[in-house]
C-alpha cells in the first residue's frame, strides 16, 4: 500500500511494516512526490499562461530563483525558529513525560491536575502568544513558552494513555515476580507506553513548528515567521513563499527525524495514532 | 490416588501444599456486595495436579487470585507451604488466559524477564530458559517476536516464563481458554510433559470438563455464585496421559458423572 506516510499526522495508523530504512521509507512517499511535481507543473503552466502578476502569485520557478537567492539570510534565520522548536520541544518532553508519570501513579494528581490539563486545551494558544510577549519580552524566550504550550498537551495526553495501558494481568503477573515499583515501571510500564508516547511525539513536532512560527509573527526581529512578516509588508509574496518552503522543508526533517527514532526505538510495533488529533 | 502421575521413585508426599480453610470473599461494589467465593475449604497435596472446575463467574479466578496472594480474602485463611498467605507470593508461576507477553521482547527474552525481576543470575537462567522453549518445540523461535507468533506459541512461551525460576507452584487460569480445539489439545500434552520434568503442584482453573479429567488428578467442582466446592473427584487414570485416553470408557465416566453435578447445580438445562 502506497500511503503518503511523512504528509500528516492522521496518517499515522497505516503500514505494518517493521524496521524501514530511510530508502525505503522514500521509496514508498515516491507516488506522492510525483503527485508534487504534477501540482507544481500545473502552478507554473497556469501561472505563465494567465499572466498572474508576481506580486499576487509567484511560479514555483520565481519561489525557486528567490530561494536559493535568498538562502544564505533564510539559512541564518532558520536557526532562531529551529532553535526555538528543539529547546520548546526538548522542554515539552522533560515535564510532559515526568507530569505524566505523576498522573499515572498518583491518584490525586490524576483526579486534581489532570482534568485541567485536559480543559486548558479550550483555550486557544495562539491567542495567549501577545500575552507571551508583553511579559517575556521580543527574544526567544516567548517563542519557547509558545512551543511548550502547543507541544505539551499530546506529549501528557498520549504518555498518559500509554502509561496507563498495562493491562491489570501485566502488573499482576510484575507483583508476582517480586517487581518493586522502579522494576515495574521499567521493565513493563514504561517500554508498554512508547508507541503511544512516540504518536504524542510526532504530533507534537508538527505543533511545535506551528508554535514557533506562530510566536514569531506576534512579536520578533529574527526567525522565519519574522522574514514572513517583513515580506508582507513590503508586498514581497515571492520571498513569503520562499520562507514558507524553508518552514516545510524544516517541519518534514524534525517529524521524519522522529519517525525514524520511533523505528529505531520501538521497533516492536507499527506507528500508533495520537489522542488529540483535532487542531 | 495414583503413583503412576509421579516421576519415578519419587513418592507423593500427604502434606498438604495449599491449605485453604473457610476462606470468603466479598468485592464491595457500587451495585452492592457481590460474594464471589464462600467457605471454601481444600487442601491440595504437594505434586498433585488440581483442576478447578466451575461456570463462568462462580470465582474460580479470585480463588487462584488469593491463593497467588495478590487479592486478599475477607475471611478464612491460606497456606502455602510454610507460609500464611499475606501478601503477593512470588513463589509461584502464573500464566492467564491471555498470554501477556511483552511485546517489545522476543520469545527468549520474554521468558528471561523473570530472571531479571528477581535478580538471579542470567548466564544459568538463559541456559534454563532455552531448555524449557525446546520442550515445548519452540527452539527455532527464541529471537521471534510475540506478534510473529500464533496464539499456541505465545502461550507456550507464557508457559516457560512461569516456570523458568521453578516454582513450586504454579497456578493457571483457562489457559487455554483462548485457543482452538487442536492447538489446545497440543498444549495439554506439553504442559503434562513440563509437569512430569519439574516437580511442581499445578492449580489449573477451567470450565472445560473434559480439559479437567484429561489433566488432572482432582477435580475441584465449584457451584455458581456465590462459589462452594461442591464436590471433589479423584480421577484415576494412568500416566502419562494420551488423547486417545479421552476415548476410554473410564474417562467417559468421568465426564458423566461431572455432567451430572452441574445439571443438579443448574448450570445446564435440557429440555425435552
Ligand atoms: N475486582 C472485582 N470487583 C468486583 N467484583 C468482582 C471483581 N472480580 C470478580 N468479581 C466478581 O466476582 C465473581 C467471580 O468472578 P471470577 O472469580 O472472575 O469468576 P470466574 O473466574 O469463575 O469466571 C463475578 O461475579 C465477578 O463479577
Ligand atoms: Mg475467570
Amino acid at each position: 500500500m502506497a500511503v503518503i506516510e511523512n504528509v500528516s499526522a492522521s496518517a499515522m495508523a497505516s503500514a505494518p511494516v517493521r524496521r524501514l530504512s530511510p530508502l525505503r521509507t522514500f521509496g514508498r512517499i515516491s507516488p506522492a512526490v510525483w503527485t508534487i511535481i504534477a501540482l507544481l507543473v500545473i502552478w507554473e503552466v497556469g501561472v505563465r499562461v494567465t499572466h498572474t502578476p508576481e506580486f499576487v502569485l509567484p511560479s514555483p520557478s520565481r519561489i525557486a530563483e528567490e530561494f536559493v537567492a535568498y538562502w544564505p539570510r533564510l539559512l541564518v534565520q532558520s536557526t532562531y525558529t529551529v532553535a526555538e522548536i528543539l529547546i520548546g520541544f526538548v522542554c515539552s518532553v522533560l515535564i510532559g513525560v515526568p507530569l505524566a508519570v505523576l498522573v499515572t501513579y498518583s491518584r490525586f494528581a490524576d483526579r486534581a491536575i489532570y482534568p485541567l490539563i485536559v480543559t486548558s486545551q479550550t483555550v486557544p494558544k495562539v491567542a495567549i502568544a501577545p500575552l507571551m510577549v508583553a511579559w517575556f519580552g521580543y527574544g526567544v524566550t516567548p517563542k519557547i513558552v509558545i512551543v511548550v504550550l502547543l507541544t505539551f498537551f499530546p506529549i501528557v495526553i498520549n504518555s498518559v494513555v500509554g502509561l496507563k495501558a498495562s493491562s491489570a494481568e501485566m502488573l499482576y503477573l510484575a507483583r508476582s515476580m517480586g517487581a518493586n515499583s522502579w522494576q515495574t515501571f521499567w521493565k513493563f510500564r514504561l517500554p508498554q507506553a512508547m508507541p503511544n508516547m512516540f504518536a504524542g511525539f510526532k504530533l507534537a513536532t508538527v505543533m511545535a513548528v506551528i508554535g514557533a512560527i506562530v510566536a514569531e509573527f506576534v512579536g520578533s526581529d529574527v526567525g522565519l515567521g519574522y522574514v514572513i512578516q517583513v515580506a508582507g509588508s513590503s508586498f514581497n509574496i515571492t520571498r513569503q513563499f520562499g520562507a514558507i518552503v524553508m518552514i516545510s522543508i524544516i517541519g518534514m526533517i524534525f517529524f521524519m527525524a522522529m519517525e525514524w527514532a520511533e523505528k529505531v526505538i520501538v521497533p516492536w510495533k507499527s506507528s500508533s495514532s495520537a489522542v488529540g488529533e483535532d487542531h | 490416588m495414583n503413583d503412576m502421575s509421579m516421576p519415578p521413585g519419587v513418592p507423593r508426599s500427604t502434606e498438604a501444599h495449599i491449605a485453604i480453610s473457610g476462606v470468603s470473599k466479598t468485592f464491595r461494589g457500587r451495585n452492592g456486595d457481590v460474594h464471589a467465593l464462600q467457605d471454601i475449604d481444600l487442601d491440595i497435596r504437594r505434586g498433585e495436579f488440581v483442576s478447578i472446575l466451575g461456570p463462568s463467574g462462580c470465582g474460580k479466578s479470585t480463588l487462584l487470585m488469593l491463593v497467588s496472594g495478590l487479592v486478599s480474602s475477607t475471611r478464612g485463611t491460606i497456606r502455602v507451604g510454610e507460609k500464611t498467605i499475606k501478601g503477593p507470593n512470588s513463589d509461584v508461576g502464573i500464566v492467564f488466559q491471555q498470554d501477556v507477553l511483552l511485546e517489545w521482547r522476543t520469545a527468549l527474552q520474554n521468558v528471561m524477564v523473570q530472571a531479571e525481576i528477581r535478580k538471579s543470575e542470567l548466564g544459568p537462567a538463559r541456559e534454563r530458559a532455552r531448555q524449557l522453549l525446546r520442550m515445548v518445540s519452540l527452539q527455532d523461535f527464541e529471537d521471534a517476536y510475540p506478534k510473529e507468533m500464533s496464539g499456541g506459541m505465545r502461550q507456550r512461551v507464557s508457559i516457560c516464563r512461569a516456570l523458568l525460576h521453578k516454582p513450586p507452584l504454579l497456578l493457571m487460569d483457562e489457559p487455554f481458554g483462548a485457543l482452538d480445539a487442536m492447538t489446545r489439545d497440543q498444549l495439554q500434552l506439553d504442559l503434562l510433559r513440563l509437569c512430569a520434568d519439574n516437580e511442581m503442584t499445578v492449580f489449573f482453573i477451567t470450565h472445560s470438563i473434559s480439559e479437567a479429567v484429561f489433566l488432572s488428578d482432582r477435580v475441584v467442582v465449584m457451584s455458581p455464585r456465590p462459589g462452594r466446592v461442591e464436590r471433589v473427584i479423584e480421577i484415576d487414570l494412568p500416566r502419562p496421559r494420551r488423547l486417545m485416553m479421552r476415548e476410554d470408557p473410564q474417562f467417559n465416566n468421568y465426564m458423566r458423572e461431572l455432567t451430572e453435578i452441574f445439571k443438579g447445580l443448574g448450570v445446564f438445562r435440557e429440555e425435552v
